[in-house]
């Protein structure tokens, strides 16, 4: 809320310093103790050299259609002579005139400019006549009596020429714009703002007086109201003035109000805001004579009713959930949002009746929420306002009404109903205190905090028994008058320390040290982190799922259609980061991302959320600028493998196998096998199938996902030494000419069931397909590395086992050896 | 000539032919050494040596042979190593030109922040929730929002704009709720709870520089006898000077958060804090919300705040690291720009 300094000073006995320098300490200290502060700031901005001057001549330019000389008086005994366009300018109005030598803030920059003489079209002009538009008022906050022309002051304005129309305006009101928490509500009040300055700054706060004066005539004979149901609005009073003459505010309520960031607008519905601004409390005021009749009903809307509302917008509302207050006829407002446009006040307007009231907060926010209407009143009364000046506030509009309207204020409020808040008090203990605060304040040090906060209390042997105000209906525990106490006491002058007590480990579950692990071997692989969307789109989330039937986490109300679904596989979010690079001219690309994947239950039921674990790889495997050669080969399919079989090796999958499949739609039917832990699917590697790598320009991709969930439940976590042989090794090479179409894990399967327990090393070196063999037949060659534990093998023993092997595949799977 | 005299010569001779630049050495060791070279010939005439002398003449000759023998090692030695320095001389290199590189991985800027967060934490005995059951990315709103007391039409909630799968169920707003579901199975006879929880959260926002509909938060909360705002002062201020540096300082300032009373914003100077610094002098930036967690949601934990009190705190390891090194578009976490991902590849620092 935008809280003018000088107007707070009236509460607070003129203590606040609003020099600049003393201005910004007290923002830090608001800030340090009470709410955020979005500015500190003034209307004048910086701006100055602006007075007050009365337009004496004006005459035609000579050489000008559209402007005018005018000589004003500012004061002096010299005439100072202007051009101006002005529309509106004739002799004997008070103007405001920048003089030459003025800073003003140029409108499109915002920058400060210093005027100077110029001459317009032969005609030299001392200074500039402004509206107040051109000297930093916001167009929200200008009158819109001026809106095309310069500013005019009123004869009741009572300014003179020569007179500083920085000061007279109220342009250089120091203005806090604090930033208010939800719990805030008493701040949304220059009375209870006054009150929290007053806590910091050690002051009491002078509440307003006024002095009530009634008619004869009865409210209740012109108006009635009756109330559906009290928790609609457990207080609602409505007052009747008769014979007003609506016209513009004086100067010193415009100034209060633009100040406040409010357009002034007419005398009533200006008296209306600044009850809203000094107490907190919405008022509304209606035209008694717009009304069809005058009994009103505070009720819920009806099926199909509609109201026009003040900001000219038709409101579908909404039955059984808006409040209204209405005739027997029609709904006259949205209770506690916006009046209605049917009996809005204007300048004929003659008798009003004014309302004060309080209404359920949680509807009102619901009706704000609902027509995306939040004004001043709904924002008060959902965070909720001060019962206790529900009724005064009505008074005090009554009050003003008579002296700035000259309006007859009938007799007595008219009630629709007004229940009492029952007051609460709250023991707080130095005990308590100190032991959530960790300080080691007295009670007498708490009771002077109580003093500064003006809460009411009354002190017993270790505590203090607190009544809470009404203007705080953020107090309601312990807890709060805790903070109240520590925020003033400064949260700076807390101790610094660390929460002693019996020692707690902190150490990793063996799940997080796996994941853990995960991560580090697969950057140790040569792989970047990624992190990518967990929302995408339907066919996204599966593209590449372990289950392409499982169910879909769909959001309610997505904000995008790119983002409507939570991912069922990882891989696809790495495709889209693979694609994003080579866009972007990276071509080298190997990314991992270890995360969540989601299956959707029963409705109301929490999905299944697991971890997976996904890696990608195209363009080339290393890359070098000058040995391409040598290094600069494309990724394939072995080199993803590759990862994935050291990975598993690592984290302690043993028994890997890996089986061709063609299963998996968008993966390439030839280059895809799944992956199993004996019997236990871990996920699958391959290449991405290149329908979808071409239709995105891209090169081949390989990739793999694996279920994190079933890779750890599937890892050997203890590691067995073996003792190292310190006997020679012996080798025998095998050449196979076989079959093309026998994998190598049946041949490399077949050897180690045959070979002997003397055999500690299979490794195939080399592949051969080509011409120079015979159709349809490949050639592997393994070498195969035998070793004792117990003692030098002999060569005999070597030969023997080799044979049984040679043998086997001969016999099993009809190789040649070569 | 005598014997004496010649192998004299011979050894005259033969220094100076083993000195003559280009000479074959392995021929000239032939030619001197041999079993037909000249120095076996001459030495053929001891023969005829009268016998007093012999062992004169032979000493003479001993000394001719192992003087020639030593040269021609010494030659043999001299070229062997003049050839090496040839061959290496051969084989020079140009050791400015690039080396082949080796891919490393990097963890994501934003897992290091987090990776921070965690060993400062562990450090200080804390235990990390980031599993799938008691870190759900996808909530109740019991456990989102009520639990933490903010019931259906509480104010509070337009703060979080929310991703709802159905009216009960939504893609977390915050880690907060990694809390209750800790604090219902923590056994206080093993002491008090001191628990993190990373993981990511989401809002219904729409993506550009400063917003994302993704992110990430790490809880924090301990619950125990006694514990204080102090502690979380002090909690607060190790964290912070863990992440940006030990002369950092933190202030904290009043808030509202609804599961929390008091409630405090911190903020962490941006400049380093000297002691002879002026307040005015200390830019403080705005990183996280903290504060003594509300009765209310000790309560609806089964907690009983009489007797246990607790404090939370919520860090934003996105912003931390568009603070540290002056990111200033939340959604590059989030595209996987090689680029931008192995620029942070610092270890150990």
């Amino acid at each position: 809320m935008k809280t003018s300094l000088t107007w707070l000073n009236e509460y607070l006995n003129n203590t606040i310093n609003l020099e600049p320098a003393a201005v910004a300490d007290l923002a830090e200290q608001v800030e340090r103790t009470s709410v955020e502060i979005n500015e500190s700031t003034t209307i004048a901005k910086g701006q100055d050299g602006l007075i007050v001057a009365q337009v004496m001549q004006v005459q035609p330019h000579p050489d000008s259609d559209h402007m005018v000389i005018a000589q004003v008086n500012v004061g002096t005994s010299d005439l100072v002579q202007v051009v101006t366009g002005a529309p509106n300018i004739a002799e004997g109005q008070l103007v405001i005139l920048a003089t030459v030598g003025a800073h003003i803030i140029k409108h499109d920059t915002g920058e400060l400019v210093t005027l100077e003489k110029v001459t317009l079209r032969g005609q030299d002009s001392y200074g500039m006549l402004v509206a107040l538009q051109e000297i930093g008022f916001d167009n929200k906050i200008a009158p819109k009596n001026f809106e095309d022309g310069i500013h005019i002051f009123s004869e009741q304005d009572h300014v003179k020429p020569g007179d500083d129309a920085l000061v007279v305006l109220g342009m250089n009101e120091p203005v806090l714009d604090t930033d208010l928490t939800p719990n805030r509500a008493d701040m949304l009040s220059m009375i209870g703002t006054a009150y929290e300055f007053g806590a910091m700054l050690k002051q009491k706060v002078t509440v307003p007086d006024f002095d009530l004066v009634e008619y004869e005539s009865l409210a209740s004979e012109q108006v009635t109201v009756t109330l559906d149901d009290d928790s609609l609005a457990p207080k609602y009073a409505l007052r009747v003035i008769n014979n007003v003459t609506v016209t513009d505010s004086p100067l010193w309520l415009q100034k209060r109000l633009w100040n406040a960031g409010m357009r002034p607008i007419n005398n009533i519905v200006d008296i209306t805001n600044y009850m809203m601004l000094m107490y907190g409390q919405p008022i509304h005021a209606f035209d008694l004579d717009k009304l069809t009749h005058h009994e009103l009903h505070i009720r819920r809307a009806k099926k199909d009713e509609q109201l026009v509302t003040l900001d000219e917008q038709t409101r579908q509302l909404r039955s059984g959930e808006d409040i209204v207050i209405a005739t027997v006829d029609e709904p006259l407002m949205l209770a506690g949002v916006m009046g209605g446009k049917s009996s809005e006040v204007d300048r004929q307007t003659k008798h009003i009746v004014l309302e004060s009231a309080v209404f359920n907060p949680s509807l009102v926010r619901a009706t704000a929420r609902r027509h995306n209407l939040h004004s001043e009143a709904s924002s008060r009364f959902e965070r909720g306002v001060n019962w206790d000046n529900t009724l005064t506030a009505l008074d005090h509009a009554a009050q003003l009404s008579d002296e700035l309207a000259g309006g007859q204020v009938a007799r007595g409020q008219v009630v629709a109903s007004n229940i009492q808040r029952s007051t609460k008090t709250i023991a707080l203990s130095t005990q308590r205190v100190n032991q959530i605060l960790g300080t080691a304040l007295t009670l007498s040090d708490i009771t002077a905090i109580l003093d500064q906060l003006s809460f009411d209390y009354q002190t017993h042997d270790d505590y203090a028994e607190v009544i809470l105000p009404a203007r705080r209906p953020d107090m309601g525990i312990t807890a709060d008058l805790i903070e109240e106490i520590a925020r003033l006491y400064g949260y700076d002058n807390l101790p610094v320390t660390l929460p002693y007590g019996p020692t707690t480990p902190g150490q990793l579950t063996q799940q997080q040290r796996q994941i853990r692990a995960s991560r580090r071997i697969m950057e140790s692989l040569g792989l970047n982190q990624a992190i990518s969307y967990v929302l995408t789109t339907p066919e996204k989330a599966q593209q590449f799922a372990e289950n392409t039937t499982a169910k879909l986490l769909t959001l309610d109300y997505p904000m995008s259609s790119d983002r409507t679904t939570a991912r069922q596989n990882l891989l696809a979010g790495l495709l889209e980061d693979v694609a994003y690079n080579v866009n972007h001219f990276v071509r080298d690309i190997a990314l991992y991302e270890q995360g969540r994947v989601f299956i959707a239950n029963e409705k109301n039921e929490l999905p299944t959320e697991m971890e997976h674990i996904a890696g990608i790889l195209t363009g080339n495997y290393a890359n070098s600028t000058w040995q391409a050669l040598k290094t600069d080969r494309p990724v394939d399919f072995y080199d993803i493998k590759g990862i994935v079989s050291d990975y598993l090796n690592q984290i302690g999958v043993n028994h890997v196998t890996y089986v061709a499949t063609d299963r998996h739609v968008n993966m390439h039917p030839g280059q895809t096998a799944d992956i199993y832990a004996g019997e236990v699917y871990l996920g699958f590697v391959g290449q991405i199938h290149p329908l979808i790598t071409k239709a995105q320009k891209l090169s081949s991709v390989f990739g793999f996902e694996l279920n994190l969930f079933a890779v750890m439940s599937n890892s050997e976590l203890d590691v067995h030494y073996h003792k190292v042989s310190r006997f020679p090794q012996m080798s025998r090479d095998a050449a196979l000419l076989v079959d093309a179409d026998i994998k190598h894990a049946t041949i490399e399967s077949l050897i180690a069931q045959v070979s002997g327990d003397k055999l500690v090393n299979i490794k195939l070196f080399d592949v051969y397909k080509g011409d120079k063999l015979p159709s349809g037949k490949k050639s592997l060659a393994y070498t195969l590395t035998y070793q004792d534990n117990d003692g030098t093998l002999l060569e005999a023993e070597v030969n023997a086992d080799f044979e049984k092997v040679t043998t086997a595949l001969i016999n099993e799977l009809h190789v040649e050896i070569r | 000539m005598s014997l004496v005299e010649d192998l004299t010569a011979l050894k005259a001779t033969a220094i100076e032919r083993i000195n003559t630049v280009g000479v074959d050495i392995e021929s000239l060791r032939v030619s001197l050494l041999g079993r037909k070279g000249e120095l076996t010939n001459l030495l053929k005439g001891m023969k005829n040596v009268p016998a007093q002398e012999r062992k004169t003449v032979g000493e003479i000759g001993n000394d001719v042979r192992q003087t020639i023998t030593n040269l021609l090692a010494e030659k043999k030695a001299a070229e062997e190593v003049a050839k090496l320095n040839q061959q290496l001389a051969s084989e020079t290199i140009d050791v400015t030109l690039p080396g082949s590189s080796h891919a490393v991985g990097q963890p994501h800027v934003l897992q290091q922040i987090i990776d921070e967060i965690e060993q400062h934490f562990l450090g200080l005995g804390f235990k990390i929730i980031d599993d799938t059951v008691d870190s759900p990315e996808v909530e109740t709103d019991e456990y989102n929002f009520e639990r933490e007391n903010l019931p259906k039409d509480h104010p509070a909630r337009d703060m979080q704009d929310t991703f709802y799968i159905t009216p009960e169920i939504l893609m977390r707003t915050q880690t907060s709720p990694v809390q209750s579901r800790s604090l219902e199975k923590h056994d206080f006879s093993k002491g008090p709870l001191k628990m993190i929880a990373p993981g990511k959260v989401y809002r219904r926002d729409t993506d550009d520089a400063t917003h994302s509909h993704q992110f990430h938060q790490v809880e924090g909360m301990v619950v125990g006898e006694n514990i204080t705002m102090a502690d979380l002062k002090g909690t607060l201020l190790s964290i912070m000077q863990a992440l940006f540096g030990e002369k950092h300082q933190i202030r904290m300032r009043p808030s509202y958060f609804p599961f929390t009373e008091p409630s405090v914003e911190v903020d962490v100077s941006w400049n380093e804090v000297t002691p002879d610094m002026k307040p005015e002098d200390i830019e403080w930036i705005e990183v996280l919300g903290a504060g003594m967690t509300h009765p209310n949601v000790l309560r609806m934990d089964g907690i009983d705040p009489e007797k246990y009190s607790a404090f939370a705190f919520g860090l934003g390891p996105d912003r931390f690291a568009m603070l540290k090194y002056g990111v200033d578009d939340i959604r590059q976490f989030y595209l996987n720009d090689i680029r931008f991902l192995s620029q942070f590849n610092r270890k150990g620092n």
